[in-house]
Parts: structure tokens; C-alpha cells; sequence
């Protein structure tokens, strides 16, 4: 496995150009800084893998990378266009050519599973009602959602929603995917379902894909390049055996799943002290806006 | 001074917000007007659910409503006129107060409570569940999907559902007519007819289609600026009805003094 990443990724930077460049990124909300200057960048056809903890911005870092929010510094380059000052119909066109599963599935309630995964097709294309329902059963059968069409999303399970998502997500087999935590929640077998999903999607048609994930496994399974985030900050960034081999302490804690107490000498204890204070007035902060 | 400048303050964020509401209109007009020249179709199978929504289902609450407020129309003034001895007044008095002010008010204001409160509620849940967020990565404009069919429905339905409260106001009005002031209902409709000319019912008419504009952009709003987590749902809702029912009360404020320094009040 690490073999064969390993040879995509010296093939794919030979030969693609580089697709997502995000530059110096800073988001905020109100006045809160959530991202201090991330840097990422993705060619086409690869797979990125964002991880990072709770709270780190992985969300808010993808969100902008799709153009809700709005970068309070810094550029997003997408297929050459900065997102930080595109104008409306430019957006458009780009986000035809994106899809993305949020963390929560964001389904539309008040529509079938099939409804849902129709609707771009329905919006974007001019395709017969008999082929839109080929492709859904399509993109259904995908993420082993065949025979659920008529579901409304109340009526399914947190898994099978998320993977719903997902198939609204692929429906206009887009060139670029944004999956934010995919797999969370999902058993073992429909997580290890979802990424061979992603491999073929790389392999069979080339999609850029970026993902956020806590699975450790699933990330090293299916990724060309991975970026760590801390609390807003780029801690670490390269090809999976990069990060294997890396040994800053920050991101062995993370890949080793080390609790921190255990990982603790004196001195990174203390450290870890102060870490936790400044965690504190995190979480005080968090209660912004009620 | 500190009196002054926060009255100034209010007045600045109070047009700021019409402002909004406007733009917002605006571009549900835009979608719906202009759009379908553009191939981009009006999307009347959501405008008809919206209307069925909207209009069907507030007929039988709005029928009882209004036929009672008529009734009581008519009982009150029989109050005053039964003084003159001109209690075949009534009908005509209940009719006019029917179809210039209270049969467009009354509708509006449960239309509000029935309509606009779920336009914010609807709305403000898929902004807090990222379906609105959802439908903008598809590249689909959430004010085309999902304002542009409440605007059409509205701007339809309210003037039907105004015209329907009328006619139920009179005949609550011909109820008591009949049962106590010696009209037969033959006779009770006649008297209403010749107390109305066309310009009473018209001016209901637009008001009316102003109301719906009102409501519907308020409701939409509220829902579209709902922050995150459930609770402010509920909060948008809520603020929805309050500034709607205030709107509803300036709007029919502002045309019933436009029609009436035209002269055709
Ligand atoms: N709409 C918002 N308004 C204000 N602050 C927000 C908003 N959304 C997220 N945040 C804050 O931004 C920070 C990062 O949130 P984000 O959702 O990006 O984290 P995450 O890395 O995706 O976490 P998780 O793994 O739990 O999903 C958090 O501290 C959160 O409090
Ligand atoms: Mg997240």
C-alpha cells in the first residue's frame, strides 16, 4: 500500500498541475480567529487527508475551501481562481464542479433520499427523469444505499444519512470532492466501504478529493498527501511516510494515540500544562454568540 | 441628545432592515420575472404545494373568522344606527369595513401566524441543519429554490383568500340581518352591493398583494439570517410574526393614506 501511494504521488507531481492551492489562510468568525495562516495544496487526482482534533478548524478550513466562508485573509486557488475575491457567477461554475459531503449530511428533510441526490442533476442538466433515476440508483448502489430512494432522511440512521451524502455529493460526478469526516460514525465494514469508494473514485476518475477524518487507518489507506491541524495551525504536512517518519512530539501524540499524560517527560508536561490553560480559555470562548 | 440619538440609531437600523427586505424581494422578483427569459423555469410545482400550503389550508379556520367578524361588525354598528333608526345600514356598513380594511387585515394576520411563521421556521431549520449552506456547493441559489415559489404562492394566494374573508364577513354580517334586523338574505346582499363600488374591493386587492409581498420577505428573511443552533430557530420564528404583524399594520397604514390623497379612498 505504501508502495503504491508512494508511486502515485512522484507520478501525479510529474504530471498534474496543481489544482487547490490555499495560501496563507486565515478565517475568522466575528472577531475570533479559527485558522492562522494555513497553507495546503492538492494536485489533481490526488487525495489530501486533513486531520486534526476536535475543534481544530478542519470543518471551518473545508467550508472555506467551498466558499461559505469568506477568508478574512490569505488565498484559495481553485482551478485558477482565488476564492477569496471571485464573483458570483465564477463561484457558480466552480461549485458545479465540486461536491461536498458536510459532517452532519446536511440531507434535505423534506425530500426523498432519491429526491436528494437527484436534485443537482434535476437543477444542472437537462437529462431525461429516466436516466436522472438510473443515476441515483447509480450513485446509491455506490455507498450501498440501493433501495433506499424512497426514504425520507428522518427515516434513516445517522450511518446511512452521512452515506446519502455522500452519493448527493458524487451525483454530478464533480472533479473535486470535499468530504468532511465521511466515515465518522459509520461500523467498521460501511467505513472500510466508504474508502475503497474513494480509491476507485481516485483511480477510476481521477477526482481530487479531500478529506477530513480522525480514523488514523482509513487516512494512511487513502491518502497522497496529509496536512495535521492544531488548533488552527499547520503542524505537519507531506506524504503519509513523511508522516510516519516525523517525529515532532505533536504529531506522534496524534498518530500513536497517545493519551497525554504517557507521552509526558518533565519538561513536555509542563508544556502540556500550559497547553491546557490556554485549552481552557478555548472552551470559554466557544460559548460566543447564544 | 442621548434620547434623540438613539431614536436616530433605530430609525437608521429600522431602514436598514426594509432595506434588506427589498433586496431580498428584489431578487425573488428577479428569479421569477426576468429568470424564465433566461431558461431558467418558474418552479411552479413548488409554488403550487407552496400555494396549497398557504391557501387551501387556511380556508376553514379563515372562513369561521371572518363570518364571525362580521357578525360582530354587524352587531356593533346595529348599535349605533339602531339610535337613528337606520338599522338597514348595517349591511352596508359591514361590507364596507370588510372589504377595505378588516377582510385584507384579518386574512394578512392569519396568514402570518399560519404561513409566514413556518417560511421563518422552514428556512431557519435548514440553515441550522447546513441545507442551505447544501444548496449553495450545488451551485443552486437558495433564494430562487426556496423564496422565489413562497413570493408566487403568496402574491397569488392572499388576494384570493382576502376576496373569500370578505364574502364570509358579509355573510356573517347577513346572518345577523336577517335574524334581527328584518332583511332577508336576498335583500341583505342587495344592500351590501349597492354600498360598494368597485374601487373598496380593488384597494383591499392591493393591499393585500402587499401584505403577501411584506409577509413573505419577513418570514424569509428571518429564516435565511437564523445563527446557529436550534434555539435561534425558534427565535427567528418568533421574531417573523412580531415584525410582520408591525409591517402588515404600516403598509395597510401607508396605501389606505396614498388611496386616500388620490381621492380614490
Ligand atoms: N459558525 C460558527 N461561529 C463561531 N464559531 C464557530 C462556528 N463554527 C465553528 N466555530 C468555532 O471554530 C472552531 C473550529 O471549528 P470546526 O468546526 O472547524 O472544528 P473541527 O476541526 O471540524 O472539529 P470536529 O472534528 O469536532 O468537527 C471551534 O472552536 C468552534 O467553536
Ligand atoms: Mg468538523
Amino acid at each position: 500500500m505504501e508502495k503504491l501511494s508512494g508511486e502515485k504521488n512522484g507520478a501525479d507531481t510529474k504530471a498534474a498541475d496543481v489544482l487547490i492551492s490555499v495560501r496563507n489562510l486565515h478565517v475568522r468568525y466575528a472577531q475570533r480567529e479559527i485558522l492562522h495562516g494555513i497553507n495546503l495544496e492538492a494536485h489533481s487526482g490526488e487525495t489530501v487527508v486533513i486531520l486534526g482534533g476536535s475543534g481544530s478548524g478542519k470543518s471551518t478550513l473545508l467550508r472555506t475551501m467551498v466558499g461559505l466562508e469568506k477568508p478574512s485573509g490569505g488565498e484559495i486557488w481553485i482551478a485558477g481562481k482565488n476564492l477569496a475575491v471571485i464573483s458570483a457567477p465564477d463561484l457558480k461554475e466552480i461549485r458545479k464542479k465540486m461536491g461536498m459531503s458536510f459532517q452532519g449530511g446536511a440531507l434535505f428533510g423534506s425530500m426523498t433520499v432519491g429526491e436528494n441526490v437527484a436534485l443537482p442533476l434535476r437543477e444542472h442538466t437537462k437529462l431525461e427523469e429516466s436516466t436522472i433515476e438510473i443515476m441515483v440508483r447509480l450513485k446509491l448502489e455506490h455507498v450501498g444505499l440501493l433501495g433506499y430512494e424512497s426514504y425520507m432522511p428522518s427515516q434513516l440512521s445517522g450511518g446511512m444519512k452521512k452515506r446519502a451524502a455522500v452519493a448527493r455529493a458524487l451525483a454530478m460526478d464533480p472533479a473535486i470532492l470535499f468530504f468532511d469526516e465521511p466515515s465518522a460514525g459509520l461500523d467498521p465494514i460501511i467505513a472500510a466501504g466508504i474508502d475503497n469508494l474513494i480509491l476507485q473514485l481516485k483511480k477510476a476518475f481521477h477526482m481530487t478529493i479531500i478529506v477530513v477524518t480522525h480514523e488514523l487507518a482509513s487516512a494512511f489507506l487513502i491518502a497522497d498527501r496529509m496536512i495535521l491541524i492544531d488548533k488552527g495551525y499547520v503542524v505537519a504536512a507531506g506524504t503519509p511516510e513523511n508522516m510516519r517518519d516525523c517525529t515532532q512530539p505533536r504529531v506522534r501524540q496524534f498518530l500513536d494515540r497517545v493519551a497525554e499524560p504517557e507521552v509526558a517527560g518533565e519538561m513536555d508536561y509542563l508544556q502540556m500544562l500550559t497547553e491546557g490553560t490556554s485549552n481552557t480559555e478555548g472552551t470559554v470562548e466557544d460559548k460566543r454568540g447564544a | 441628545m442621548e434620547i434623540a440619538a438613539q431614536i436616530g440609531d433605530e430609525v437608521t437600523s429600522g431602514l436598514a432592515y426594509i432595506g434588506e427586505l427589498a433586496a431580498l424581494g428584489w431578487r425573488a422578483a428577479y428569479f421569477t420575472f426576468v429568470g424564465p427569459f433566461r431558461g431558467r423555469p418558474i418552479r411552479f410545482r413548488s409554488a403550487i404545494s407552496q400555494a396549497m400550503q398557504v391557501g387551501v389550508g387556511a380556508l376553514p379556520i379563515l372562513s369561521l373568522i371572518t363570518f364571525f367578524i362580521g357578525l360582530i361588525l354587524a352587531l356593533q354598528s346595529a348599535y349605533e344606527l339602531r339610535k337613528f333608526g337606520a338599522l338597514n345600514y348595517v349591511a352596508g356598513a359591514v361590507a364596507l369595513s370588510m372589504t377595505r380594511e378588516l377582510g385584507p387585515l384579518i386574512t394578512a394576520i392569519l396568514v402570518i401566524g399560519r404561513s409566514g411563521s413556518a417560511f421563518a421556521a422552514e428556512i431557519g431549520t435548514m440553515r441550522v441543519t447546513e441545507e442551505i449552506d447544501a444548496l449553495e456547493t450545488m451551485a443552486i441559489d437558495p433564494v430562487d429554490f426556496l423564496v422565489t415559489p413562497k413570493f408566487l404562492a403568496m402574491i397569488v394566494m392572499l388576494p384570493c383568500l382576502t376576496i373569500w374573508a370578505n364574502a364570509m364577513g358579509i355573510l356573517g354580517g347577513a346572518l345577523f340581518g336577517v335574524s334581527a334586523a328584518n332583511f332577508t338574505w336576498g335583500r341583505y346582499l342587495q344592500a351590501s352591493l349597492d354600498a360598494l363600488y368597485l374601487r373598496d374591493i380593488t384597494t383591499g386587492l392591493i393591499k393585500s398583494v402587499m401584505f403577501g409581498i411584506t409577509i413573505t420577505a419577513v418570514g424569509c428573511y428571518e429564516g435565511l439570517a437564523t445563527g446557529a443552533g436550534p434555539e435561534e430557530v425558534g427565535r427567528s420564528t418568533t421574531r417573523a410574526v412580531v415584525i410582520s404583524i408591525f409591517l402588515v399594520v404600516m403598509v395597510d397604514l401607508v396605501f389606505t393614506a396614498l388611496f386616500f390623497f388620490l381621492g380614490n379612498g
